[in-house]
């Protein structure tokens, strides 16, 4: 889901919070499209860009163990956000690109970012071939003429402590959140549109400063676009993606707001892809242990409950220290599920001072 | 007891409270020069080092063009794609109406942390600066600017006379679409490609960390600091004088205390806080008084700097704590030292020393030979260093050695002249005042020192000043030999320029520069063609025959003083400008006030290994009383902006106009060393006087009226002023032969010939008459008014 990071929303301004909403999400969408019930979603061309929308993105997280069976996570996020709903050219375009890349392991957690402003070729997203590239980071398909052009990528990344390079296939379909891919925020109806490909199985390698790891495991790739996703009352979300040892998978995430409860969703996806979407309250999410991290206190232990499916698990973070020290920094890293199902997932939490 | 005694001492100034103002006011003037002085130099070199921070130049490597063009923009998104951090800058210089600005372009989005802030926050601004054409500015930029087209925003962060903006504003502001280097982000992912195999044709070149500005102008503010540390020097000797005579004179009190069983060290400790408590109250006036006179030149400092150096600096000064407390630190240290004797003496003082001023002046006569051994080893240290000294510390040294040497040697060749003096004088009345001028040597030296030290620099600097003037002036009427400078604003309307001066003008001469790196230092590299113009005007101090054939052959080079200094070369040596182009030195000329290397070669064989230069600049040779019209036919037919162009007479007035500008400071400054000076002088003899009355009554007594008394001690004081600016003559052309001979080529690389200006020694002797006379006028208008009863207690009761 996301609401993911957007967190972003670009730079700067942490400070903006408190009276709009994490990262300047909860602004106005003046001149924007917004989202609108009944549009059907089009492949491949909503693979690429949406410049009528405000922010958008494309955001990649992995479960991976190496060839010993140690964990390790790994994060590949492009973000597109536009300052103003007109064009521009060239280096006056109005398109701004922001990328983090991050690799968590037991111990450390290595993060990085960049920035790049549309127009110029250094940042961008077709959606025929499918590419999505900011510098030498590069995420682009292999996919077969025929097949879905999101259902076999290749990834890379690096920074200056880590590199990554995979290859990903997907065994299973598309999957829309919401109505038809309509997922709401809000009460009062905020909402984006949000698909994800959860079905990857990756292969590949992963550099850090101890040596190089030969990987493999499972991936969760999330596509959202709107305009303005949170109500300005809202100051931060957690968000879930879990994959169950049976096939399974949930995605899950609970909007905390300054006013009122918060505001919870979530899509159980059967094996086959097959997806149930829960509205708010179905999904019970509680948080558990909290920890001291970067100098705030972030529930690294979560309790999810969701009575519909018989779910009852405590989800952990693998390293409680996955902070992304990047421009606007969040909590994201892998965890693991145990209770009535056992999984493995990606946590992302932001908003918390 | 303690508390007692404390008051017993301090009582000494409620009865002399002239002497307290003494020391107050001297150690407040001595304080508050070197502060002011400090407070000047502090605010400039923050905004040095501001300027040099623009984004991050003082600590990221470069991505430059070896041809020394602009890079094609296309060329940061390849190497971005390549992997490798790199963030690109656009500069240029912008007119607008009558203010030309630097404008820098610069991506936000690649910007290296590390690179300096600009002052944007939030979304709202990144879309201003992105979409909107935001121009940020410093607010005295803002100001001078007016009303103009831009959208314009106020930022602290942004140094005077710059406009920062995103690349696509530069852009359309400078009319460019490509940039002049890229700025290397300091952290680079592992694994890259190395730069040498993507971009062979752009080169690193490693950050500047002190920035031009601050290179330029280190000479200005080691004049400066110099000077304020003389003046300082010269404060302690006040502070010297007054203190310790206050200790002589309270000698009866501190037998007193002692003999009622107060410790010889409670003494010594309360004498100790007494000077500390009147340090610190003396320093903070001091701080104050810096503060004014720092406001008070800053904006003459400022203009001085942008007019001579382009350096942009605020006027206004900004209290820093750094500078506060560094005054007090030295008022305080100053005072102690300038204690420290009398302290000593105190404290090894047997309990019931006779209490005699008299032992004060006479054990000073025994430290007289002790003085003069002292200054004639000074001498010879300063005569060894100048002879074998290296570099600017060692420089400084002689300068200090010759100073202190010779205000020492002073009382002992006062005694000299006034004992030959004597020796002529044919009355007893002139035998008695000769006499009694030696007698009063010992008690004046420290002020008569500070008087000699402070005509002595006075002489040593405007010596220098002078003859750097008059040089100065000889080689601008070389160096700027043409009638018209003239610039294009970009190729296309270059070339138009030249076809329409080409029928208008004796000659038009291409001005080409390029900045290389040689041997690790920045060196300016002109091409110029063989033209009259510079073979009859241009400065060569040294050269090899035919030199100006060799040249126009493309067969030599043409370097610097200060290249040639630096680097200890010969003619005759070859120098490598580019690994496969390397020049013969063929000869050396003289180029004041730039700090930086710089060579001439021939023009077609520098545009043959740089053919990007750009080619802009042109000096364009007319019959003089032609150059007006030819100005304004390129304004008016050609419609060249007035700014672009340059006349040889305007050009001339204004550098002179900021040379006299700069030394004004140093007038100024003068003139407060020469009034401290004065001030040393009034506060001894005041202090004296009364103690002078044991000398004076007899002398009163066998007939002499007070009126002829006061006659002669102001006569003594006018004369031993002429004696000791005899001796700061030849002191002071000393001083600035190591001005100019070592300080100037250890700092800047040059040496300018020594011109002597005697009109001014004797300016400079009436002025020193007038301080004396005026210092004196007081305690001898208290001498003439001395109520004879006075004359007679003298002999009343004899201590």
């Amino acid at each position: 889901m996301s609401v993911r990071i957007l967190l972003l929303l670009f730079l700067l301004m942490t400070c903006g919070v408190r009276a709009q909403g994490f990262a300047g999400l909860g602004t106005d969408a003046e001149g924007f499209s917004v989202p609108e019930p009944g549009r059907e979603l089009v492949f491949p061309q909503d693979h690429g860009p949406h410049p009528d929308f405000r922010i958008e993105w494309w955001y990649l997280t992995a479960n991976l163990k190496d060839e010993n069976g140690a964990d390790f996570g790994l994060q590949w996020t492009l973000f597109r956000s536009a300052l103003r709903p007109t064009a521009g050219k060239g280096w006056s375009a109005s398109q701004t690109w922001m990328a983090h890349a991050g690799v968590t392991t037991g111990e450390d957690h290595f993060s990085t970012e960049r920035f790049s402003r549309g127009g110029i070729g250094q940042a961008g997203v077709t959606a025929v071939p499918f590419s999505a590239w900011i510098d030498d980071w590069r995420m682009t398909s292999l996919a077969a003429p025929g097949n879905d052009s999101l259902s076999a990528l290749r990834v890379f990344a690096r920074g200056p402590d880590f590199s990554y390079d995979i290859a990903l296939t997907a065994s299973g379909p598309l999957v829309l959140h919401g109505d038809n891919g309509l997922s709401v925020k809000s009460a009062s109806g905020q909402a984006s549109y949000y698909y994800s490909q959860p079905f990857y199985t990756v292969t590949g390698t992963i550099t850090l400063p101890s040596g190089r790891f030969t990987v493999s495991g499972r991936a969760w790739l999330d596509r959202e676009w709107s305009s303005q996703p949170l109500d300005p009352d809202q100051t931060g979300w957690d968000w879930l993606s879990l994959h169950f040892d049976d096939g399974a998978k949930l995605m899950g995430f609970r909007l905390r707001s300054r006013s009122t409860d918060a505001y919870t969703s979530a899509t159980w996806i059967e094996p086959g892809g097959k997806t149930t979407a829960y509205g708010d309250g179905v999904l019970k999410m509680t948080p558990g242990r909290v920890r001291r991290v970067a100098g705030r206190d972030v529930p690294v232990e979560w309790r999810l409950q969701l009575a519909e499916r018989d779910l009852d698990i405590t989800v952990r973070a693998i390293n409680p220290q996955s902070w992304m020290e990047t421009l606007v920094p969040y909590w994201e890293g892998p965890v693991t599920a145990e209770g009535s199902r056992r999984g493995q997932g990606y946590l992302e939490m932001t908003g918390y001072e | 007891m303690i508390a007692a005694g404390f008051a017993a001492l301090l009582s000494h100034w409620r009865y002399r409270p002239l002497q307290l103002l003494t020391l107050i006011g001297g150690l407040a003037l001595a304080t508050g020069l070197w502060t002011g002085v400090q407070a000047i130099n502090s605010e400039a070199r923050s905004s040095y080092s501001r300027a040099a921070a623009v984004l991050g130049q003082d600590t990221l490597e470069q991505l430059q063009s070896d041809s020394g063009g602009p890079i094609a923009a296309d060329r940061f998104v390849s190497l971005r794609r390549a992997g490798w951090l790199v963030s690109p800058v656009v500069t240029g210089d912008l007119r607008l109406g009558q203010n030309r600005v630097r404008v820098m372009g610069f991506d936000v989005f690649t910007l290296p942390r590390g690179a300096a802030p600009i002052g944007l926050s939030g979304n709202e601004d990144i879309a201003a600066f992105i979409g909107d054409g935001l121009v940020l500015a410093h607010p005295d930029t803002v100001a001078a600017l007016g009303d103009t087209d831009l959208n314009l925003r106020t930022s602290l962060r942004v140094a005077p006379g710059d406009l920062m903006a995103d690349i696509a504003t530069a852009w359309s502001l400078l009319e460019r679409r490509d940039f002049d280097y890229l700025l290397l982000a300091a952290e680079q992912p592992g694994g890259l490609e190395p730069l040498s195999q993507i971009v062979p044709d752009l080169r690193r070149v490693q950050p500047d960390a002190q920035g031009d500005i601050a290179r330029l102008t280190d000479s200005f503010h080691l004049n400066l600091t110099a000077f304020a540390f003389l003046s300082f020097a010269v404060g302690l000797f006040i502070v010297h004088a007054t203190i310790g005579l206050a200790f002589e004179q309270r000698r009866a009190v501190i037998r007193t205390l002692r003999a009622l069983g107060m410790p010889n060290r409670a003494v010594v400790l309360l004498l100790l806080t007494e000077i500390v408590l009147l340090a610190l109250i003396a320093g903070l006036l001091g701080v104050m008084l810096g503060y004014g006179i720092a406001a008070l030149l800053l904006p003459d400092v400022a203009a001085t700097l942008a007019g001579l150096y382009g350096a942009n600096v605020p006027g206004t000064l900004t209290l820093r704590p750094d500078w506060v407390l560094t005054g007090l630190a030295i008022a305080l240290g100053g005072a102690l030292l300038a204690v420290w004797q009398g302290l000593w003496r105190i404290a090894r003082l047997p309990l019931l020393a006779p209490a005699q001023p008299r032992a004060w002046a006479m054990a000073s006569r025994k430290n007289t030979v002790w003085t003069t051994l002292g200054g004639l080893v000074l001498l010879l240290a300063a005569l060894l260093l100048a002879w074998f000294g290296r570099g600017l510390t060692a420089g400084f040294l002689t300068l200090g050695a010759l100073l202190l040497g010779a205000a020492l040697l002073l009382p002992a060749f006062l005694s000299l002249v006034l004992a030959l003096g004597a020796r002529a004088s044919r009355s007893v009345m002139a035998e008695w005042v000769w006499a009694d001028m030696r007698q009063q040597v010992p008690n004046l030296s420290l002020a008569l020192m500070a008087l000699m030290l402070a005509l002595a620099a006075n002489i040593g600097v405007g010596t220098m000043v002078s003859s750097f003037r008059y040089t100065f002036t000889g080689w601008l009427d070389q160096r700027l030999a043409s009638e018209l400078y003239v610039s294009a604003d970009n190729e296309a309307q270059a070339e138009e320029l030249r076809s329409f001066l080409a029928g208008r003008a004796d000659a038009v001469l291409p001005m080409r520069s390029l900045e290389v790196d040689i041997g690790g230092a920045p060196v300016f590299v002109y091409g110029i063609v063989d033209h009259a113009t510079y073979r009859d005007h241009w400065p060569l101090l040294e050269s090899l025959e035919d030199v100006w054939d060799r040249v126009a052959a493309g067969e030599g080079a043409l370097i610097n003083e200060q290249m040639y200094r630096r680097g200890g070369h010969r003619l005759g040596d070859r120098i490598a400008i580019t690994p496969d182009w390397a020049e013969e030195i063929v000869g050396v000329y003289s180029d004041y006030g730039n700090p930086t290397g710089q060579m001439i070669v021939q023009h077609d064989r520098l545009m043959a290994s740089f053919p990007d230069i750009a080619k802009l600049r042109h000096a364009v040779r007319v019959p003089p009383r032609d150059a007006q019209a030819l100005a304004e036919a390129l304004v008016d037919e050609f419609g060249l902006p007035p700014g672009n162009i340059l006349n040889q007479a305007d050009l001339k007035r204004f550098s002179l106009q900021i040379f006299d500008r700069t030394f004004l400071v140093t007038g100024a400054l003068n003139i407060f060393t020469l009034g401290i000076a004065a001030f040393a002088i009034f506060a001894n003899l005041l202090t004296l006087s009364s103690m002078r009355l044991m000398q004076l009554a007899p002398v009163w007594a066998v007939g002499t009226t007070r009126a002829e008394l006061a006659r002669l001690e102001m006569l003594r004081t006018l004369a031993l002023a002429v004696l000791t600016w005899l001796l700061a003559l030849p002191v002071g052309l000393l001083l600035a032969w190591v001005l100019l001979a070592i300080v100037n080529v250890e700092a800047f690389g040059w040496r300018l010939p020594m011109h002597i200006f005697p009109a001014a020694w004797f300016q400079l002797l009436a002025m020193a008459v007038l301080a004396a006379g005026v210092a004196a006028a007081i305690p001898v208008w208290r001498l003439a008014r001395t109520q004879p009863a006075n004359f007679l207690k003298v002999f009343v009761h004899e201590r």
